[in-house]
This record gives C-alpha cells, structure tokens and sequence, in this order.
C-alpha cells in the first residue's frame, strides 16, 4: 500500500503547486511510483507546471463519474517512469466531487502508486475536505509571512480535528539575507510559534520561475537551490535523515561574489 | 543613530521580525481560542471538581469564557457560590 500525502496551505499562492510538482518529480526520479493529483477543480495548475497541459484527454471528474477508468485518465510523464498526473477538471466546479468519492479514488490509487500527492486548494472550504478526505498525512506549505503563517495555524486545528495529526511543514520563499537583517522570520521563529516538526525550508529562488515557464520542475535543475531543497525533501519522505539546508551560507560574501563573477 | 547602529547589526527587537512574531502571537490567540467549545466544557468540569474541595457551587449557573480585547485574551470564570465547607479536603484533591 502506498502513501497518500495531501499538501495544503490555507492561504492562495504560497507554493502548494510548485511543491507537488517538485516532490512528486524528485519522488520519482529516486526510483518509486509516484501521481500526483490536482483536486483543485476550477483553477487546474499542476499540469502547466510539469509542462503536461497537452495531454489531458480526462480528469479526476470524469474518474470519479465513472465517464472514464481510472487508467485512462492517468496521464504518464515521458521523464520519469513511474511518474503519472491526473489531472483536475477546469470546467467544473469543486463541487462535483465529494469527499467519500476522494477516499476511494485514493485507496485505489494507494494500491498501484508508492506515494499518491494531493495538491489542495487553497481556503478551507469543500475543496480542501475533499483533497485531505482520502489522505493519510499531510503536508502545510507557508511562507515566513503573518498571514500565511496565521492561516497554516488555522489550517493545522483543521487538519488535526480530522484525524490527520503531526502535520510537516515546509516554510517556502525564505530570503536569507532579510532573515539576517532582522526583517524576516526565519523557520525557527515559524516553528516556535506553531510547534510543528519541518519537512523541508525552500529559499526564495528566480529559477522556480523560470523553471515554471519551461514546464520543468526546479529539481530537474541540478543548479537550483529551491530544487536542492525539494530533492532534500523528498529523501525525507523516503525516511532518510537529510540535515537542513544552510540557507545562511547563500549570503556570505564569497558566494556573493562568486554569484557577481558567474560561479554558481 | 543608536538606532541605525542597532540596525546595521540587525539586533534591535524593533525590527520587523519581531513586530511579525508578536502580532503573530497575539493573533494567534485569538484564533486559537476561537476554536473548541469542547475545551471550555473539558475546562468547566475541571473547576467544578477543584472548586467543589473547597466550597459549594452552583453548577448549574457556572460560566466560564475567553474574554478577548485588542491585545489581551482573559479567561473569565462566574462562579456562584452556595456555601464554604468548614474544611478544605485536601487529601481529596485531584493530582
Ligand atoms: N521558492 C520560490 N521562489 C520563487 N517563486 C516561487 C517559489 N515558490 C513558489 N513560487 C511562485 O509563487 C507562485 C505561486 O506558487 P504556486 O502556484 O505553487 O502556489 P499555490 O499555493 O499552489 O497557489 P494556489 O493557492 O493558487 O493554488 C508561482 O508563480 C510560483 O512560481
Ligand atoms: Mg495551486
């Protein structure tokens, strides 16, 4: 039986998405079976991402209606064996699913795939009951923002009164050099204040950006430190003990001028 | 200029770091003692069973809430009392 790991966030564009894509990709490059799957219906995104928009002939709607097989739906990425997508709908709405049906489209899913990746939508509302009904751990994605932070909080009491305790958190887009200034939290202030234990911290990083355009997750970049810190993340999940990523060396004088002179 | 130093060197509690944490904080509160009646029915029972070494109470008129203003959060217990016992029963007290 695979793992059925949902990533959420509470507040819209902290980095859900990208994260799914990037530890599904780096799930799969280490070797396992891995889908990942799109539940927010309405405003599909993970398939422009990992640069798969091209190939979607059905979604999770058709699946869950029984238009399609389950099979036929899964869309299979050319980069790595085992990595597949099923797609969200983008002409309904989030309704069209409910959370009994998430619970058996990710048991089945539990029993051809190694990790099962659900990318939430953001608010609390159905969308969000029905991507953590079929999950069985759950991952909160935050930026070092108050309101970010505030809504991870909240997403947090919400994730734990549905039986879905000891959440891991990701803190995304940490500027180091702000950090060192004072003007940003860094992830041992985020963790204070929600006491939760942490998968992974993502520095703020240009070439998610411009990875995104390409339709190429950063961990396919070997050069990107975004990409080294979803690579870090994924080998957690595995269950192997990978020390934080010292974002602090980024801002170093030597590497600022390594950076200026063209050395990555 | 004391001021600008202590910015240079990224340590004065002023910086916008720790004004986030701190509203943080106290945002936090807030919404954390939005959340669970259950707690506050939990948290009742509690002092009824403390309060009942000591004194009689009616348990019937007991309230108890979270009080919260702009900056502070008060835990507000109303608890009528019918009669003192003569003697606190210690030894019967819960822990
Ligand atoms: N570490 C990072 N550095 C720079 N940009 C980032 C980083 N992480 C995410 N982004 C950018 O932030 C934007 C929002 O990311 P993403 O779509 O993954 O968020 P989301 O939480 O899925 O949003 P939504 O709530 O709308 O589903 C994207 O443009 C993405 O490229
Ligand atoms: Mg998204």
């Amino acid at each position: 039986m695979g793992e059925v790991i949902v990533i959420t966030s509470g507040k819209g564009g902290v980095g859900k998405t990208t994260a799914t894509a990037n530890i599904g990709t780096a799930l799969a490059a280490l070797g396992h079976k891995v889908v990942m799957v799109d539940t927010d219906i309405g405003l599909r995104n993970l398939d422009v991402v990992l640069g798969l928009e091209n190939r979607i002939v059905y979604d999770i709607v058709d699946v869950t209606h029984g238009n399609c097989r389950l099979k036929q739906a899964l869309i299979k990425d050319k980069r790595f064996e085992g990595l597949h997508l099923l797609p969200a709908a983008q002409t309904k709405d989030k309704t069209a699913v409910n959370p009994e049906q998430m619970r058996e489209l990710c048991s089945e899913l539990a029993k051809q795939f190694d990790y099962v990746i659900i990318d939430c939508p953001a608010g609390i509302e159905q969308g969000f009951k029905n991507a953590i009904a079929g999950a069985e751990k759950a991952i909160v994605v935050t930026t070092p923002e108050v309101s970010a932070v505030r809504d991870a909080d909240r997403i947090i009491g919400l994730l734990e009164s549905a039986e879905l305790r000891d959440p891991k958190l990701i803190v995304n887009r940490i500027r180091p050099l702000m950090v060192k200034k004072g003007d940003m939290m860094s992830m041992d202030d985020i963790i204070d204040i929600l006491a939760v234990n942490v998968l992974g911290i993502v520095p703020e990083d240009e070439m998610i950006v411009v990875t995104t355009n390409k339709g190429e997750p950063a961990v396919l970049d070997n050069y990107s430190r975004a990409g080294q810190a979803y690579r870090n993340m994924a080998r957690r999940i595995t269950g192997e003990e990978i020390p934080l990523m010292d974002l602090e060396a980024d801002t170093g004088f030597m590497n600022k001028l390594k950076k200026l002179i063209g050395f990555k | 200029m004391l001021e600008f130093l202590l910015r240079v060197f990224g340590k004065n509690s002023s910086s916008s770091k720790n004004v986030a944490k701190e509203r943080l904080r106290l945002v936090l509160v807030h919404d954390r003692a939005d959340v669970s009646p259950q707690l506050l029915e939990e948290l009742k029972e509690d002092l009824i069973k403390v309060i009942s070494n000591y004194m009689e109470i009616d348990e019937s008129a007991l309230e108890v809430n979270l009080d919260t203003s702009d900056n502070m959060v008060a835990l507000v217990a109303n608890i009528p009392v019918i009669r003192m016992k003569r003697t606190a029963k210690r030894s019967e007290k819960i822990g």
